[in-house]
């Protein structure tokens, strides 16, 4: 018997996408293609190219029940954002069946289909609409939303005049007040100051806590351990784990982590015009390691390529535990940059106690995110200290300092 | 007994949808969507221009005056004896109504890949929004010939008469025009978005029927062996119809106008269907 509470039943999904140059000279190659098939030949029929084909998704089987909060992991290309526009209905898949129970809305973007000459008022209407609200539903949430994004004086003010920020706002306020049984969310928290982003994540829960289903996916592991109780994890395609989302984002943390003091960075997503090269790791006399000691000074070397100009440049590195902690955010000063290769240390000066450590590579121009990788490389800090031997180490730094703290008894 | 229902899912996503495969009922659950579009388009077309919707009734005005001068007076074009800033403006009216449905939702696809590649709605509610907005445009259009044509009866002696009596005919007219435009609208939206070179043939093609229908020249200077020729668009028995129905003068034959249903709506379905064909795949090779 079917489990009455399944919400998603996914079977054999897959799909399949054509490498290359698609649009250009297609046009003759359908023409021969359709010949022999309106002849209705045997021999003439031509076998696509297996080089140009790319399974972004391969045989993925799992199923969601009613209320549960699933966090999609895995690394960039992994296919999940294809999974999401499947699910969504914005491409159909190659292979396999989707099965849904119940309303189901997506969030890929936030403030799709905002038109800039429309005042922020008509602008909620169009989004809501766009993302499959009715009328009446935006009508009755149209304070809240309003109350939620913080912009009541400017809600009479075509959104061309917004502040990116006051735009972001106003395009989460909408998603937010989104009501389906079932939710998908594709890393949309990224946007916006932390303290919105603490509102957006809030809100997310409350919305979990009602009951809903909702599929999330993120690159922020902790927004992911925070929300999620279950995950499933894809890598190049395939569903590699599923479970508790302890056990995966351990997995998956500790899975990349093959401790080589040179890393090959994967390329950028979306064309952007950026090479990431490699990722090194030295002690501070130079020497490559991926070891290091407890209030040891190491360096992180972060080698890229621009093959464009790009004004005010800022690169940085995020450090992570295996258990998917972010610990530390080095960052660059802003620079204007021509077409070149480029390299940056990173002193990591504070002393992290015995653990296992993997890297976020992120890389902007202005406000735009030019490429970003999680999970890359791995150290591990052994749990000797250079000098002196600290007690046991609690948490996951210890402080350096000078000297000793010394206890003082109060007076009596 | 009870009968329990297995398999009682909401939604299914398969791979492949038949070329038959419509689903008219999510046309109706995103109506709210369709009337929103409407509005956005009629409010930001005209936003931030100076003469604001003056540039409804602008275009074919000025047109109107330009074919008057060159076909009209220097060339000496006939138009049967009707005014000839009547008989231009009849014909350009319906004719932008006919193009503009075609041309605006051509793109439809390869224009809206931002959205389509965010959200999912039935797609073919932006081409009919974009419907929509037309047949508001061309009321206002209309309102303005009917007031030259008022102007032409009371005050010039004109040799014209009003068949009150053939008025039904007219929104059959309006009619076979929405489809037909939106039909190849349709067509010209699936099969540009993969092969993005038909574009430019489309705003010569359509310019080119123009000139090959009865927007310039009335049916009757045509000679007997070229008519097919001009009556193999299906435009023309439409312009011609209306004239006979507002000058009393032209051609308005049923058998005509039965020839550019049939095209209209055989258009319309061929659209109708490669769209819906290709709008759930599209956005992979957009």
């Amino acid at each position: 018997m079917p489990k009455t509470d399944t919400v998603i039943e996914i079977c054999g999904l897959s799909k399949k996408y054509r490498l290359g140059q698609i649009n250009s000279g297609t046009f003759k190659e359908e023409v021969l293609k359709f010949w022999p098939k309106l002849r209705n030949s045997k021999t003439g029929s031509i076998e696509s190219n297996n080089d140009n084909e790319f399974w972004a998704l391969k045989d993925i089987n799992f199923t969601v029940d009613k209320g549960e909060v699933l966090g999609i992991i895995g690394r960039n290309g992994a296919g999940k954002s294809t999974l999401l526009k499947i699910l969504s209905r914005i491409t159909s898949p190659t292979e396999g069946k989707i099965k849904i129970n119940g309303k189901l809305a997506s969030l890929l973007e936030v403030g799709t289909g905002f038109h800039p000459e429309l005042t922020g008022r008509e602008n909620i209407f169009l989004n809501g609409s766009i993302l499959g609200m009715k009328k009446v539903d935006i009508q009755k949430q149209f304070d809240e939303i309003v109350n939620f994004s913080g912009i009541e004086k400017f809600i009479e003010t075509p959104v061309k005049r917004y502040s990116s920020g006051m735009y972001v706002r106003l395009a989460f306020a909408v998603a937010a007040h989104l009501e389906s049984e079932i939710l998908i969310v594709d890393e949309v928290l990224a946007v916006g100051d932390q303290s919105f982003q603490d509102k957006c994540i809030g809100k997310m829960q409350s919305v979990s806590k009602s009951g809903r289903t909702i599929l999330f996916v993120s690159h922020n592991l902790h927004a992911v351990r925070k929300l999620c109780k279950w995950a499933i994890l894809l890598e190049n395609g395939m569903l590699v784990n599923e479970g508790d989302i302890d056990q995966v984002l351990t997995s998956y943390t500790q899975k990349t982590h093959k401790q080589s003091p040179i890393v090959d960075l994967p390329p950028a997503e979306n064309n952007e015009p950026i090479f990431g090269k490699r990722l090194r790791f030295f002690n501070k006399t130079g020497a490559s390691q991926t070891t290091f000691l407890i209030r040891e000074i190491w360096k992180v070397k972060l080698e890229f390529e621009l093959i464009e100009r790009l004004p005010h440049v800022i690169a940085g590195i995020g450090i992570i535990t295996s258990t998917g902690i972010p610990v530390l955010t080095y960052w660059s000063e802003p620079k204007d940059l021509v077409v070149g290769e480029y390299s940056i240390d990173f002193d990591i000066t504070t002393a992290l106690s015995a653990c296992k450590l993997s890297f976020v590579v992120g890389l902007s121009c202005r406000t735009d995110t030019i490429y970003y990788e999680e999970n890359i490389g791995g150290v591990t800090i052994s749990d000797i200290a250079e000098g002196e031997q600290p007690y046991q180490a609690f948490g996951s730094g210890i402080l350096i300092t000078k000297k000793r703290n010394k206890i003082v008894r109060l007076k009596d | 007994m009870k009968i329990k229902k297995v398999d009682n899912w909401d939604l299914i996503i398969t791979p492949n949808r038949g070329y038959f495969e419509f689903h008219f009922n999510e046309i109706w659950n995103f109506r709210d969507l369709l009337l929103i579009f409407i509005r956005r388009d009629i409010i930001t077309q005209y936003k931030q221009t100076i003469l604001g919707p003056l540039w409804i009734v602008i275009p074919p005005i000025l047109t109107t005056l330009v074919f008057t001068i060159f076909f009209g007076n220097i060339a000496g074009i006939s138009t049967d004896g009707i005014p000839s800033v009547l008989f231009y403006m009849a014909g350009i009216i319906n004719w932008n109504f006919f193009s503009t449905a075609l041309t605006s939702t051509s793109n439809t696809l390869a224009g809206n890949v931002g959205i389509f590649g965010k959200a999912y709605f039935p797609r073919i509610i932006v081409p009919l929004s974009t419907i929509a907005s037309s047949f508001l445009r061309y009321f206002i259009q209309f309102g303005i010939f009917l007031f030259i044509l008022t102007y032409f009866s009371f005050f010039k002696s004109a040799n014209f008469a009003i068949q009150y009596q053939l008025l039904w005919v007219l929104p059959m007219l309006i009619f076979i025009m929405a489809i037909m435009g939106l039909g190849f609208g349709l067509l010209f939206s699936a099969s540009t978005a993969k092969y993005k070179d038909l574009r430019f043939l489309i705003g010569f093609g359509v310019r080119l029927m123009m000139y090959a229908s009865t927007v310039i020249f009335p049916l009757s200077i045509i000679p007997e062996k070229y008519k097919w020729i001009i009556l193999g668009n299906p435009m023309s028995a439409i312009i011609e119809s209306f004239r006979y129905v507002f000058f009393g003068m032209g051609v308005l034959d049923f058998k005509y106008l039965g020839y550019s249903f049939l095209i209209a709506l055989s258009i319309f379905f061929l659209g109708y269907i490669f769209f819906n064909k290709v709008e759930q795949k599209f956005i992979d090779y957009a």
